[in-house]
């Protein structure tokens, strides 16, 4: 400022001036803030919902569910689709102020329980209807924090046509691991591989409990990674990679298994039922079926992946929201989600509705008898993505190698559960 | 004493502007302490906190440098990531830093040298720098992918390129096995550092961190060809005029006039391209995610996956940190290597008969060294 714009006898007036300025300035700040950061008072509650869609037809399924939600009781429900499910729920829970309900994985559910943003579930209403499997692999320290909403379980996707032109029937459905290996050779010739699946221990370790092996012992306090039935599981991978008839998704150069297999680069990939969704919009030309995985020296095994909807801790309407899971987890609901979407209930009682919708799909619900969820362990998301990392390796890297690393890290969290 | 009552009395003639001047500065002291001096704080106490995410991290208990002891002292996931972190990270700036820097020199002087169509030329290099590297990354994820553009040019000269973001293996780990070494000798092998062993620091960057070096060059030469080319033409002509009146090649020109008289400018853009590099986050966030085999994992990336992810508040903030010291550390270093070289080494001092002080181009034209005192 020009030192003669202001003239020294002005001096209280100017000041004056600013301070009523400053006055202003920071009433204005006040209101500004007030009006942004309280929400609107409305007699009715509102309760928020914060999903991580596959797509719009889910988006559209939860948001007819939530409004016919609101017809019922009168309780506002806003859905949100999250773009970054885990950063978004993160800053809810940092602010105090997260969405009353979401979706939570069980793979992260002990996390969030041990730092106490969850709220249990152990009084919902239809907390008996659910799968036990399901409401185990929610539970963490003898209490329910999520309610099971679907689920699935991984099964082998055949190609029709490969299948086919390997003059391959029905009969020749692989039921044990010599079979599988055979039938992926049969299938594999110029641009297409006979296996393909996802460099990750989600999609490998089906060959982990088939062989007998898993992550800990049967109490849970050990980590058993490195067993010898894991070894032999990874061995038989290689081999198989090392026979060229199967390939990683990372050695494809494609995304994941269902990319592969719509591209028609390998005939058979190892997925869940997901895959239908992306089968549909993606590559509809490409007919497939859906068979049980086979047998390793232990029997059947798969991985199951659960949905769930979960309560934060800190919501101010905590039995509205628990109403709100009850009715979203409704036979009739998830029937209605089955519908829309082909997701499997997470409810005994509609079992066989949806076998009828959908027998294509009977593999991926037989799964449900021998399948495992991931452990209840905090923190064990980020170890078993080391794990992922290191099996991206696997060709080259010796099993034993990747497997010891792994249990080093599990059995470190394992102790500081 | 009466001499400075009366001064505080009598705010002089430039008194009362402070307060204005405290006014006009508010909202900028308001916005910069609300957005950038508090959210710091709050990130320096969550890394000697136990905060768990749950709440204000204002009730987390104070554990000292805990988080900082568990990164770089206990073996562990946390340990060896932020390792592999620091090693992939290390490897990318060690190649992008010199290379982006030669590149953003190279093409100001071109553009310099008064070329027709100059304008159109200074575009096309800063077009890169002014999208969005997320459309960016998208791009190159498509021009590398395993059946795209760039193997496929590379398979019309019969070569099979490499399956670029799928590919882990390190570059120098490759180069070595060109020359049948594979395996690591067990001296390498068996020697941890940060939980990563010492054959995997020396493994040099992955082919995929390859395509986002390759990418980084290709954004950020085109922000600093401009600052290149403001300094270029900050030189007098009559400078360079001299030199060429005396016989100086176009090289010895640009050796000793040109570099000479921009390294202000170099220590500039060499810093701020330590600074972004080390920094990098969004390319790894929409291309890789820390893929394949966490070789393009970075101290960024990490820090945001640790505290978002795996619910570790404390480590992911105290890994920012020591990135934060990182950066310090190595703008430093560049400060003093760029002040150690600013004063003329005395063979190269012009001597004291030139007139107007002009460098004296006919030695420099020689290559010899100055006899001058």
């Amino acid at each position: 400022m020009h030192p003669h714009l202001v003239h020294p006898r002005r001096t209280t007036r100017s000041r004056r001036w600013f301070l009523s300025a400053v006055v202003t300035v920071s009433a204005l700040a006040v209101a500004v803030g007030a009006a942004i950061g309280s929400p609107t008072k409305s007699h009715a509650t509102t309760l928020t919902a914060l999903i991580g869609s596959s797509g719009p037809a889910e988006t559209f399924a939860v948001n007819a569910a939530a409004k016919a939600y609101t017809k019922q009781t009168g309780v506002e429900v806003n859905v949100i689709v999250a773009s970054d499910l885990g950063q978004q729920l993160a800053q809810g829970f940092a602010s105090g102020n997260p969405p009353d309900i979401f979706y939570m994985s069980n793979d992260s559910v002990a996390t969030y329980a041990k730092s106490g943003v969850l709220a249990p579930l152990d009084k919902l209403k239809n907390v008996k209807t659910f799968y036990p499997s399901l409401r185990a692999a929610y539970t963490y320290k003898g209490h329910l924090y999520a309610a099971p909403k679907d689920f699935s379980t991984l099964a082998l996707v055949i190609n029709s046509a490969s299948w086919q032109r390997a003059k391959l029937t029905a009969k020749n459905y692989p039921k044990t691991w010599a079979q599988l290996a055979s039938v992926a050779k049969k299938l594999t010739r110029s641009g297409q591989v006979g296996l393909c699946t996802g460099a990750e221990f989600h999609r490998l370790g089906v060959f982990m409990i088939q062989n007998g092996g898993w992550l800990v012992s049967k109490d849970g306090k050990t980590a058993t990674v490195n067993s010898k039935a894991n070894i032999q599981a990874f061995n038989f991978v290689k081999q198989m990679i090392n026979a060229g008839s199967f390939k990683l998704t990372n050695q494809l150069g494609v995304g994941w298994g269902g990319e592969g297999f719509g591209k028609q680069q390998c005939a058979m990939t190892i997925e869940g039922n997901w895959i239908a969704g992306a089968m549909t919009h993606d590559y509809p030309s490409v007919k497939y079926r859906v068979v049980q995985l086979p047998a390793g020296r232990a029997g059947m095994g798969t991985l199951q992946y659960d949905g769930g909807w979960g309560m934060a801790a800190a919501s101010k309407n905590k039995a509205a929201a628990m109403s709100l899971i009850s009715y979203l987890t409704l036979p009739k609901v998830q029937l209605g989600n089955a519908k829309a979407f082909g997701v499997m209930p997470s409810v005994k009682g509609v079992a066989k509705t949806w076998s009828k919708l959908y027998p294509q799909f009977a593999a991926y619900l037989a799964g449900a008898n021998y399948s495992k969820s991931i452990p209840n362990v905090p923190g064990i998301a980020t170890v078993l993505g080391d794990f992922n990392q290191q099996l991206q390796g696997l060709p080259t890297t010796d099993a034993k190698t990747i497997l010891d690393r792994v249990n080093r890290e599990l059995q470190a969290i394992l102790n500081q559960q | 004493m009466l001499k400075r009552f009366a001064r505080r009395r009598d705010p002089g003639i430039r008194g009362h502007q402070a307060a204005a001047g405290w006014l006009f500065l508010a909202p900028a002291i308001v916005l910069l302490g609300l957005f950038l001096v508090l959210p710091i704080a709050m990130a320096l106490w969550v890394s000697f906190s136990d905060w768990n995410g749950n709440g204000s991290p204002r009730h987390a208990h104070f554990v000292g440098l805990e988080n900082y002891r568990h990164l770089l002292t206990q073996p562990g996931l946390d340990q060896s990531n932020f390792g592999t972190s620091l090693r992939n990270n290390f490897y990318y700036v060690l190649l992008v830093v010199p290379i982006q820097t030669a590149v953003a020199l190279f093409l100001a002087v071109l553009v310099n040298r008064g070329i027709k169509a100059v304008g159109s030329f200074r575009t096309a290099y800063y077009f890169p720098s002014v999208t969005s590297s997320v459309a960016i990354t998208i791009l190159f994820l498509f021009l590398f992918s395993p059946t795209g553009v760039i193997n496929e040019l590379l398979s019309y000269f019969g070569v099979t390129g490499p399956s670029w973001l799928y590919d882990p293996r390190g570059l120098f780990h490759v180069i070595l096995a060109q020359f049948g070494v594979d395996q690591p000798p067990a001296s390498l092998a068996n020697g941890m550092f940060l939980g990563v062993s010492y054959w995997d620091w020396l493994s040099g960057p992955s082919i995929a961190m390859c395509v986002f070096i390759v990418m980084a060059v290709f954004t950020t030469s085109g922000t600093f060809m401009l600052l290149f080319l403001a300094a270029l033409q900050s030189i007098d002509d009559s400078v360079n005029e001299a030199a060429a009146l005396d016989g100086a090649t176009e090289w010895r020109k640009f050796r000793y006039i040109t570099v000479p008289m921009i390294r202000p400018m170099i220590f500039t853009v060499v810093t701020l391209g330590l600074i972004g590099t080390w920094q990098i986050f969004d390319q790894i966030y929409v291309g890789t995610k820390g893929s394949p085999s966490n070789t393009t994992l970075t101290p960024a990336f990490l820090s945001f996956n640790t505290s978002f992810n795996g619910s570790e508040w404390g480590v992911g903030a105290a890994i920012a940190f020591i990135l934060f010291a990182i950066i310090v550390f190595f703008t430093i270093v560049t400060r003093l290597v760029t002040r150690n070289t600013d004063r003329v080494p005395r063979r190269r001092r012009f001597g004291p008969t030139q007139p107007l002080g002009f460098p004296d181009a006919s030695r420099i034209a020689s290559g010899e060294p100055g006899s001058a005192p």
